[in-house]
């Protein structure tokens, strides 16, 4: 899915890019692929109008920017565009100057309310900061009983008694806060629809006794279309400070960041990337532009692998993979790594048009269990000279392991799969690694995205077709001949 | 030169484009009975109506071809008979093999295994349809089958009181499939009708999450083989164009038989589940409108399809 609109983007690029000199159909197609782009990731309607009208606006403004190739100006606008609906970074949580920081959690049922609140525990705790969590959701059965193991589980404290409404508890709660030296109280309530009048007075009366000092949205980034409604009412009795989108590490494209953005127009300031407590991210709004516009999240990518890699240890390795001296002591230690950074088809599923090619290869990572058991039955000529392990030595190293010699050769074959993947899972890694931080780009760069990007394609397709890259060389070329002549 | 025609071009798709919502009004209201004319603005106000229910933009252009086509060739009359044709593009595809409620075990217990993303709805559908059936003099046996979430048998423990039924639970962080296993078991046991398992949320492109289902699934075969009887996928109505991945990617694992689309009682019209069925075929079975355990009922395709196009309480096609 997050593979098809990076590629769909990218045929809408290579389109204009390489499909001679403008016509007005390729550039109307252009922009209907955009439409339908932005509509399938499940940006608002409206919002895609809206979008594609201030779009269009700039392009037939007077900044046109001569020399430049059309196709690629649609892209940079869009882009631009994106960029700047998206805005600034913004993920402080302002506190209080005086007495506890309030912060008020709100949201549609399920989207994520009481398990964000508990992972914001736990980056507060983090900050230095003493949180406490209120456990209002009086709705939900064990909905208190949730928040409390939570609460245990980062070690933060959970107030709750019975026998009041919320807005008594929640204005109970600030005032035991305050006895107990707390200064940032998380407000967990309970689902509620936007339609729903009774609740929405409810946590409007929540509001106006706790006075929170931020207000928080909690969205699920599958939402569709119905995400400017909900969140409109939301914003309208309450007035948020900013929202939160859960569940980021599904492959959706999360339009609804895209649709929210421009119809609140708050700051998105977190995100949630698993179940996990500590699965939340300051939301990083150039990163996202990037990633629903097909460049990949290549930066988490490298970030998660940095995490896992020792340096200097991958240093050696990729100089074995250089020199195909990789033999399976490194397998192992790289097995050990791999389940160190999680599973590897999420990990490689962040980076466009990569994860779909994965798919096919099988890794299951409790096999790799089985294959450190069988290696660590094996000598250390064995594991150096993989390919000289005749059946004899097959059935040692099975009855060594407790494993069958099938079991063994399986493993042999895998390691030679493994062999190639890694090959060429380094290489991402390097050109990951020369991805230029969005402020050194060149305004040429920025036009064209994909220019500077590895084609997560290529990497996995034996040979760069040459002959394609010539042809689209010599379009160029006369490309620019026309160019030319029309200014003339 | 070449500037002029993009200025030209742009200058037409901005024209086409900044037309507003308001203006349109209720196109499709007003064309009942007025007699009027198809037009653009008739064809704008469906595929608008289309996208924000969530029916997806390949369905919904054609949709909309289809319409303007067969107005074109002078298949339509204006008015009534639009609005069927309408209606019964959308219909077709959801009536069609409509199942009976539940597909019953020939003999033994019924198993149901109830799946989805996190959040959906799974854990209050499950004590749903516990009081549907046992409403419907069902013996009704549900289990706790997501061991992960914090709270999650907690919570499937209070509706299983509420509801009235006997719930099979294990310790959180226990073996999902040893739970369903002993859940099966004990309905074989207890001559129970009906056995609903509840499963932890998860996120369909987490293949070792999908794979733990895939044991659940095959450990309940060892005391029941023909279970499950029914694979019941909850999908959240707010969800967008990622439901088709969810149900495409857990029917590829579990062998969906069908959905319960919750969460109806909001402004989400769950339109996706119509490109769902279209593409792969799974029906909605029930629908969830509200958090209370008799906030469930069967589908209905007029309806549904009446919400979508904002036609409620107008002529029924
Ligand atoms: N994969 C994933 N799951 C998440 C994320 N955030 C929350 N969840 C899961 O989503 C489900 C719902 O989360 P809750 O925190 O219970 O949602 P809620 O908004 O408090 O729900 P109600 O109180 O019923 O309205 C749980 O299964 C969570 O584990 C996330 O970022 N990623
Ligand atoms: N308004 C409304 N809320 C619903 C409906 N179905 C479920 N909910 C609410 O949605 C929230 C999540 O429901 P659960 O049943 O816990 O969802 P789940 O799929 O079991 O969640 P996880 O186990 O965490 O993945 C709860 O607050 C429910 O009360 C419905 O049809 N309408
Ligand atoms: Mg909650
Ligand atoms: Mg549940």
């Amino acid at each position: 899915m997050f593979e098809s609109i990076s590629e769909r983007f990218s045929s809408i690029f290579d389109k204009l890019r390489y499909g001679g000199a403008l016509t007005e159909d390729n550039i109307r197609e252009g922009l209907r692929e955009v439409r339908r782009a932005l509509l399938e990731a499940d940006v608002n309607v409206d919002v895609v109008k809206e979008f594609l009208d201030k779009c269009t606006a700039k392009a037939v403004g007077e900044d046109i920017v001569k020399g430049v190739e059309p196709g690629q100006q649609v892209v940079q606008i869009v882009h631009d565009q994106l960029i700047e609906l998206m805005g600034e970074s913004d993920t402080e949580i302002p506190f209080a100057k005086n007495g506890p920081t309030v912060i008020l959690m709100a949201g549609l049922q399920g989207s994520g309310k009481t398990t964000t609140t508990a992972k914001l525990a736990m980056m507060l705790l983090g900050m230095g900061k003493r949180p406490m969590m209120v456990a209002a959701d009086l709705q939900r059965p064990a909905a208190i009983e949730q928040l409390k193991i939570l609460g245990e589980h980062v070690g933060v404290p959970v107030f709750h008694e019975s026998g009041m409404t919320p807005p008594e508890l929640c204005a109970k709660a600030l005032k035991h806060a305050e006895g107990d030296n707390r200064d940032v109280i998380l407000l967990d309530t309970a689902g509620r629809l936007h339609v729903d009048d009774q609740l929405m007075d409810e946590i409007a009366d929540v509001s106006k006794r706790t006075k929170p000092t931020q207000t928080y949205l909690v969205v699920d980034s599958m939402t569709g279309q119905d995400a400017v409604n909900s969140a409109k009412a939301f914003n309208e009795r309450l007035e948020i400070d900013g929202v939160i989108f859960t569940k980021l590490d599904g492959d959706t494209r999360g339009g609804a960041i895209v649709s929210l953005r421009h119809i609140v127009g708050k700051p998105i300031k977190f995100i949630g990337v698993g179940e996990k407590i500590e699965a939340v991210q300051p939301f990083q709004p150039d990163r996202y532009a990037r990633r629903i516009l097909g460049m990949g999240d290549i930066l988490s990518f490298v970030e998660k692998a940095q995490g896992a890699i020792d340096e200097k240890e991958a240093a050696k390795l990729e100089e074995k993979f250089l020199k195909n001296k990789f033999d399976l002591e490194d397998f192992s230690k790289q097995l050990q790594t791999i389940m160190k950074m999680g599973s590897l088809k999420d990990l490689l599923g962040l980076i466009p048009g990569v994860g779909a090619k994965f798919k096919q290869l099988d890794i299951d990572e409790s096999v790799f269990k089985k294959y450190q058991a069988i290696i660590s039955s094996m000598t250390g000529y064995e594991r150096a000279r993989p390919d000289l392990i005749d059946m004899s030595r097959r059935r040692r190293i099975a009855n060594g392991s407790g494993n069958s010699t099938h079991e063994v050769q399986t493993l042999l074959k895998q390691f030679q799969t493994m062999k190639k993947m890694m090959g060429k899972f380094g290489d991402i890694q390097e050109m990951a690694g020369k991805l230029p931080e969005q402020d050194e780009l060149t305004p040429e760069q920025l036009a064209n995205p994909q220019a500077f990007m590895p084609n997560p394609n290529r990497l996995f397709s034996a040979r760069v077709d040459k002959k394609a890259e010539r042809k689209a060389k010599q379009d160029k070329k006369k490309k620019r001949k026309m160019a030319k002549k029309n200014k003339r | 030169m070449v500037f002029g025609a993009l200025g030209r071009l742009f200058g037409k798709i901005k024209t086409g484009l900044s037309k507003t919502r308001s203006a349109l009004g209720d196109a499709l209201r007003g064309l009942i009975g007025q007699g009027r004319h198809i037009d653009q603005d008739f064809l704008d106000e469906l595929e608008y109506r289309l996208l924000a229910a969530d029916i997806g933009v390949a369905k919904t252009e054609a949709i909309v071809a289809e319409v303007q086509q067969r107005y074109k060739a002078g298949e339509l009359a204006p008015g009534e008979e639009l609005l069927d044709l309408i209606k019964r593009s959308l219909r077709n595809e959801l009536e069609e093999s409509l199942p009976e409620e539940l597909n019953w075990a020939e003999s033994g217990p019924t198993v149901v295994l109830v799946v989805g993303v996190n959040g959906a709805g799974k854990t209050t559908s499950v004590a749903k349809l516990a009081k549907r059936f046992k409403d419907l003099d069902k013996k009704v046996l549900i289990a706790a089958g997501d061991t992960y979430r914090a709270a999650a048998v907690e919570q499937l423990e209070i509706w299983a009181d509420r509801v009235g039924v006997d719930l099979i639970k294990q310790k959180t962080g226990s073996d999902a499939a040893a739970v369903a296993f002993d859940a099966v078991a004990a309905a074989d046991a207890r001559g129970a009708d009906l056995v609903l398992i509840d499963t932890a949320g998860r996120l369909h492109n987490k293949e070792h999450l999908m794979r733990e289902l895939e044991k659940v699934r095959r450990v309940i075969q060892k005391r029941v083989p023909a279970a499950p009887h029914e694979t019941l996928l909850v999908l959240d109505a707010t969800a967008g164009q990622n439901a088709i991945q969810q149900a495409k990617l857990f029917d590829a694992s579990m062998g969906i038989t069908g959905l319960i689309l919750t969460k109806l009682d909001g402004t989400a019209k769950g339109g996706v589940a119509i490109t769902i069925k279209r593409e792969l075929g799974l029906p909605v079975r029930f629908i969830g409108v509200g958090e209370g355990m008799d906030d469930l009922q069967p589908f209905e395709p007029d309806a549904f399809i009446n919400a979508i196009l904002g036609t409620e309480g107008g002529a029924s096609a």
